[in-house]
């Protein structure tokens, strides 16, 4: 119950130190409904494409914008740094505090956040005329792979951070990182559209696990065997990429 | 300047401990020896003991009987000082009203109370310390580790964490290891004292034994004018006179005692013909200590470790 405790403490901590920026709340509330607004306005005609299948674009795009959110958690690692850099770390690891909690307090404030910005884009785009064909269901499944996607990101960022502990470090990482993963998917454009070279490199990206289960969960024939698939890798990554942040405070001890 | 009274047997096993480490071939800083300590940082070679505990076997352990005042202030300074202190407490497995009480005993002793509900980053730096202070006694530690404390503090703080900290030693008997820079604060508060200069201990003991060892008093006597040698000579085998220098108008000389030897000293300038404005008798003090040890003056070595470290 130790751990579970602890990192109720750390995500508390982190969730009301967000609500005490209005400003980050505002703008957090705003992003996905202009993600989803621009990109529907940008990409409208892609579903008029020869080979596009199903529905129309914005049914296409809205699973897509969701895991594009839960990339935005590869920033999360920002947190740690500014705590190692006052201190509030180090007083944290000269305590008995669980070491996973300080990981997960933080994956939680992130995936918290991300469930909030996904139901807004996903209300968002019913009120525009978007499909759900599996209901509850379909998007649960949906906001679940994000959610285990985002819970990747801020683990192998906070992991990243306390081993670099530099700012520039992370930001150049994050923004090296993000935008390669997002065009070698098909969070916005189809499979059946993308080079050839693209979607072989999908099959290993995890940002295109999420698509796909997010995809077929929220389609008119969901594919459950690739949902379950998919979902089984994000949780083994999820697993080793926790495994690597609670670690990387050995590392930290080392060098201290 | 009365010493802290410590557990007896305690301080002088730790102290010893912690002197092997700063006298490492390769000379652990004083900031790497409290990480160590502190289970902050592993050492590449042999052990340390807190509380009788391992560091680097037992982290857990030692982790639970320290509580440490960094250098750096490990509040959060997003979060109201109470939430900061109960969020301290639960980690130490403080629930429920144990929690509740223990969180308000520290707002009030800290004089914390009517800014518990105000987010940290609001507070002034003296109230920051006292919180950093508060949230390493939550769990009651054995040990205390206090790094600089009270640097950057405004003098009625400093007085005021000295307290604290005279209290936490006598009436808590906690034990604690506290670095400064600060000779005064050294003296005043310390029961044993090591004095570490370019990473090696050069003198250690309690502040009475170290200015001890400097037999005697500090005779200094201000003269109407420059005396020109003439009163280096009228002291010259003067009994019970050591050490004599002459800076300007300034002269200094130990004596075993003082201020017994003050009457003989001004007799023998009146007979040299050498007018006296004014005479002082001074205990030595750890700035005499440190002089003598380190072989520079402590503000000067402070001076010289601050260019280094730049």
């Amino acid at each position: 119950m130790i751990p579970l405790r602890h990192t109720r403490q750390v995500a508390l901590r982190y969730i009301r130190a967000l609500l005490r920026q209005p400003a980050w709340v505002g703008i957090s509330l705003t992003q996905p409904v202009i993600w989803l607004l621009l990109f529907g306005a940008l990409f409208k005609r892609t579903a008029d494409i020869p080979g596009f299948s199903g529905g129309s674009y914005i049914d296409f795009l809205t699973p897509g914008v969701v895991v594009m959110l839960a990339m935005s958690s590869a920033w999360i690692g920002m947190g740690f740094i500014e705590d190692i850099n006052r201190g509030t770390m180090d007083r944290l690891l000269v305590s008995p505090i669980w070491r996973g909690a300080l990981n997960l307090g933080s994956v939680a404030q992130s995936v918290l956040s991300l469930v909030i910005q996904s139901l807004i884009v996903i209300g968002l785009s019913l009120a525009v005329g978007a499909h759900f064909h599996n209901g509850i269901a379909g998007v649960a499944v949906l906001i679940g792979v994000a959610g285990l996607l985002g819970a990747i990101f801020a683990s192998l960022s906070n992991g990243i951070a306390v081993l670099a502990r530099q700012r520039e470090t992370l930001i150049g990482i994050v923004t090296m990182a993000t935008l390669p993963l997002t065009f070698l998917s098909t969070a916005l454009m189809q499979q059946s559209l993308l080079p050839g070279w693209v979607r072989w490199a999908a099959k290993f990206n995890p940002v295109n696990w999420a698509a796909e289960a997010g995809r077929s969960a929220a389609g008119p024939d969901a594919d459950w065997g690739l949902i379950a698939s998919r979902a089984g890798f994000l949780a083994l990554l999820l697993l080793a990429s926790a495994a690597f942040a609670t670690r990387a405070f050995n590392a930290y001890q080392r060098s201290a | 300047m009365r010493p802290v009274a410590y557990p007896p047997g305690v301080p002088r096993r730790t102290l010893a401990r912690i002197l092997e480490l700063l006298n490492r071939p390769n000379g652990a800083g004083k900031s790497t020896t409290v990480k160590i300590l502190t289970t902050l940082s592993r050492p590449d070679s042999g052990e340390a003991r807190v509380a009788g505990l391992d560091v680097v076997r037992n982290p857990e352990r030692v982790r639970r009987s320290i509580g440490v005042v960094g250098q750096k202030h490990g509040l959060d300074p997003e979060s109201t000082g109470r939430e900061n202190l109960e969020m301290q407490a639960e980690i130490y497995g403080l629930t429920g009203s144990a929690r509740r009480e223990r969180v308000e005993q520290l707002l009030e002793r800290f004089g914390l109370a009517e800014a518990a509900g105000r987010i940290a980053k609001t507070y002034s730096g003296g109230m920051q310390r006292r919180l950093d202070v508060a949230l390493g006694l939550v769990q009651q530690p054995k040990v205390l580790f206090l790094d600089e404390p009270t640097t950057g503090l405004d003098p009625e703080a400093r007085v005021e964490l000295w307290r604290e900290i005279e209290r936490l030693a006598g009436e808590e008997e906690m034990t604690i290891l506290l670095t400064t820079h600060y000779l005064e604060e050294a003296d005043r508060l310390a029961a044993r004292l090591a004095i570490v200069d370019r990473g090696r201990v050069v003198a250690e003991g309690t502040p009475e034994q170290l200015k001890s060892e400097l037999r005697g008093d500090t005779v200094q006597v201000e003269l109407a004018e420059s005396s020109n040698g003439n009163a280096v000579a009228a002291l010259q085998g003067l009994p019970g006179l050591s050490g004599l220098s002459v800076e300007g108008r300034v002269l200094r000389a130990r004596a075993e005692n003082g201020a017994a030897a003050v009457p003989s000293v001004l007799a023998a300038l009146e007979q040299g013909g050498l007018q006296v404005a004014s005479a002082t008798v001074a205990r030595p003090s750890l700035d005499d200590v440190y002089l003598r040890h380190a072989g520079r003056s402590f503000q000067q070595a402070d001076t010289d470790d601050r260019e280094e470290a730049a």
